[in-house]
């Protein structure tokens, strides 16, 4: 029997006379890639925004465990362990890719606020050397001492990706975490997300790429026009001409 | 700006402290080397590095320092009349009596971010100085100022000698005037310095410029921003009370003028000109403010014929006609330009200029 992590009954919302999202039902299972797809306007990083806090649904609730997430803040839903990758990265600009890195893992280790003004940065060796070591992961270590302003828009993504890993989430959201990469980039960000999965971290991705949904995923949702129109494994989704007609008018998936 | 060892925090505080002890000395060539400037130059100093904490970490600009620098004065002045001529209870109540009313405003302030966060403040501030001519005048008393009196109880001092005139400020028996008050006021620099630096260094400070730079990524990050940010508003808030003790320490004496909107202009003048967000700018910045206001505003028109008396007559009368414009009174003219020259070509303030000087500087001997 599977364990649900993740449970949004009846969420819907709507901006002025749109309606981004109706109705959605989903659950995410423990340890699964749960991918979610869908044309640009969908409502996908809608859906995140309800999830992680940023937006409150107009009725419905999101579940994770037994925790409702609806009405928490979002540093709260944070600290709860779930941990969201922006569309377009959110990072420090002016801190170093290290200290990028550092203030969310003070973020877990000290939770929401500690008042510490007197601790010597010296005496953080663990947080630092952990720190290093996720950079390594994602091969950004050289440029550690860098401000992250001036990377690269896709070295951007991967120090995001880096800020939430170095949390440990129960349960990663991404949105779009390969667009804009070079093919090569988008190799290595599947080859991690791949390995991190090993380490039964529970994820939502939202993804334009096919191949990388279908390298990834074990279950993926379709959302079109606010709604979820399918939903399965990828040999279900695949074989579903719903989809195939909603997502991309009727081309091959 | 990388992980600094505690060897060059050590390193740095040596050198601080020999730099603030022979202000003295080295500032004796350009005529600033007594005691009532270079008390002002500490004191002005500790509020700007102060304001640093708040407007430099997080990138919240407060227009209303000035208010906690007025608190700082009154409390200490009260301190003088009830208690004691001791500097000592004196400094710790207008701590803590800023401090409070920093947790007050920076509560209500702190609802708000970017401009409205800035108005807010200057509404505060404005009203602490209006109420201090009105409704507030039993504690502020109005514009005659707050000050000494022969009959003020003084609880802890022994009587006063009948026919004794006012008493003055004093540490244990030493008198706050002239070098010693100038010492006395150094070293609570070096001390707040020394807590500034910390605080920059810590990861506290790291959280601070975290949410200037990015407080949306530091929600979704874990971090309730709002404690964090007032921790840094009362802390600079207590900066500017200490200050304001300090000048009530050198002159005992409180008026409503020090919480004016262009006192708390000043200190944000200050630390633009340093450097916001560096550790000695703000410090240079209060200096500099400080030692041109003393030049300029004692200038007159006599004083500007008599300097440029070398000239032939008809362009003395002419340069004396631009320049007096620009000194006495209308020193804050000079200001205003000074301002707008550094925001234009060093937004960086002097910290940014030194550094451009040091890289020509480097680059100009490896070509040699
Ligand atoms: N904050 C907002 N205010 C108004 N409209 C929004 C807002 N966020 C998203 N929308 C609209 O909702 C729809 C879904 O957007 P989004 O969830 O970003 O789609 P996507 O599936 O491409 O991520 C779009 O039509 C978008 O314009
Ligand atoms: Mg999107």
């Amino acid at each position: 029997m599977t364990e649900t992590v993740l449970n949004v009954s009846n969420v819907q919302k709507t901006f002025g006379g749109l309606q981004a999202l109706s109705d959605i039902n989903l659950k995410v299972d423990k340890g699964q890639i749960h991918a979610i797809i869908g044309p640009n306007g969908a409502g996908k990083s809608t859906l995140l925004n309800v999830i992680i806090g940023r937006l409150a649904p107009d009725s419905g609730t999101v579940k994770f465990g037994d925790m409702i997430l609806t009405g928490m803040q979002p540093y709260e839903i944070n600290q709860a362990g779930v941990v969201r990758v922006f569309q377009t990265p959110e990072i420090f600009p002016e801190l170093t890719l290290l200290q990028n890195v550092m203030v969310p893992a003070f973020a877990k280790r000290d939770g929401s606020f500690k008042f510490n003004p007197f601790k010597s940065m010296a005496r953080e060796k663990a947080i630092v050397e952990e720190a290093e070591h996720v950079l390594e992961d994602l091969g950004l270590h050289n440029q550690m001492h860098n401000l992250s302003s001036s990377m690269s828009r896709g070295d951007k993504r991967r120090l995001e990706l880096a800020m939430c890993l170095i949390q440990h989430p129960k349960l990663l959201l991404l949105d779009e975490p390969t667009a804009g990469m070079a093919r090569h980039d988008t190799n290595r960000t599947i080859e991690l997300l791949q390995r991190i999965k090993e380490r039964g971290m529970t994820k939502v991705i939202i993804e334009h790429d096919m191949h990388v949904v279908f390298s990834l995923a074990d279950h993926i949702s379709v959302l079109a026009q606010g709604a979820i129109i399918a939903d399965g494994t990828p040999d279900e989704v695949r074989g579903n001409p719903k989809v195939q007609e909603a997502y991309l008018g009727g081309a091959h998936l | 700006m990388s992980i600094h060892s505690t060897r060059n925090d050590v390193l740095t505080m040596v050198a601080f402290t020999a730099v603030v002890l022979t202000m003295p000395l080295w500032l004796d060539p350009i005529g600033a080397a007594y005691p009532d400037l270079l008390q002002k130059f500490a004191i002005f100093g500790l509020f700007a590095i102060g304001f640093n904490i708040l407007f430099g970490l997080t990138g919240y600009l407060s227009f209303g320092h000035a208010a906690f620098l007025g608190v700082g004065s009154y409390a200490a002045v009260w301190s003088f009349k009830l208690l004691t001529m001791n500097v000592l209870p004196a400094i710790a109540f207008a701590i803590i009596v800023s401090g409070v009313f920093a947790v007050l405003i920076g509560f209500i302030s702190l609802r708000r971010s970017g401009i409205y966060f800035s108005i807010l403040t200057l509404a505060f501030a404005q009203m602490s100085y209006n109420m201090a001519y009105s409704v507030l005048t039993p504690i502020t008393n109005g514009e005659t100022s707050l000050q000494l009196a022969l009959n003020d109880p003084r609880i802890l001092d022994p009587v006063a000698e009948a026919g004794a005139g006012l008493p003055s400020t004093e540490l244990f028996g030493m008198s706050m005037r002239g070098y010693s008050g100038f010492y006395f006021c150094a070293v609570l620099l070096i001390i707040g310095f020394y807590i500034s630096l910390r605080i920059f260094r810590s990861p506290f400070g790291m959280k601070l410029r975290a949410i200037k730079s990015n407080q949306t990524r530091m929600n979704y990050t874990g971090y309730n921003t709002r404690p964090y940010l007032l921790s840094a508003f009362v802390i600079s808030g207590m900066y500017a009370g200490l200050a304001g003790a300090l000048l009530a320490i050198t002159d005992p004496l409180a008026g409503a003028e020090r919480m004016q909107w262009t006192a708390s202009g000043e200190v944000v003048l200050m630390t633009i000109l340093g450097g916001v967000g560096t550790l000695v700018g703000p410090l240079l910045g209060a200096g500099l403010i400080k030692y041109f206001e003393n030049i300029f505003s004692s200038y007159n028109e006599r004083v500007l014929h008599e300097i440029f008396s070398f000239l032939p007559d008809a362009l003395e009368n002419l340069v004396v006609f631009v320049t007096n414009p620009f000194v006495g009174e209308g020193w804050h003219l000079t200001l205003g330009t000074l301002f707008m020259v550094i925001v234009i070509f060093l937004p960086g303030g002097i910290m940014e200029g030194m550094s451009r000087l040091g890289r020509l500087f480097r680059f100009g001997r490896k070509e040699g």
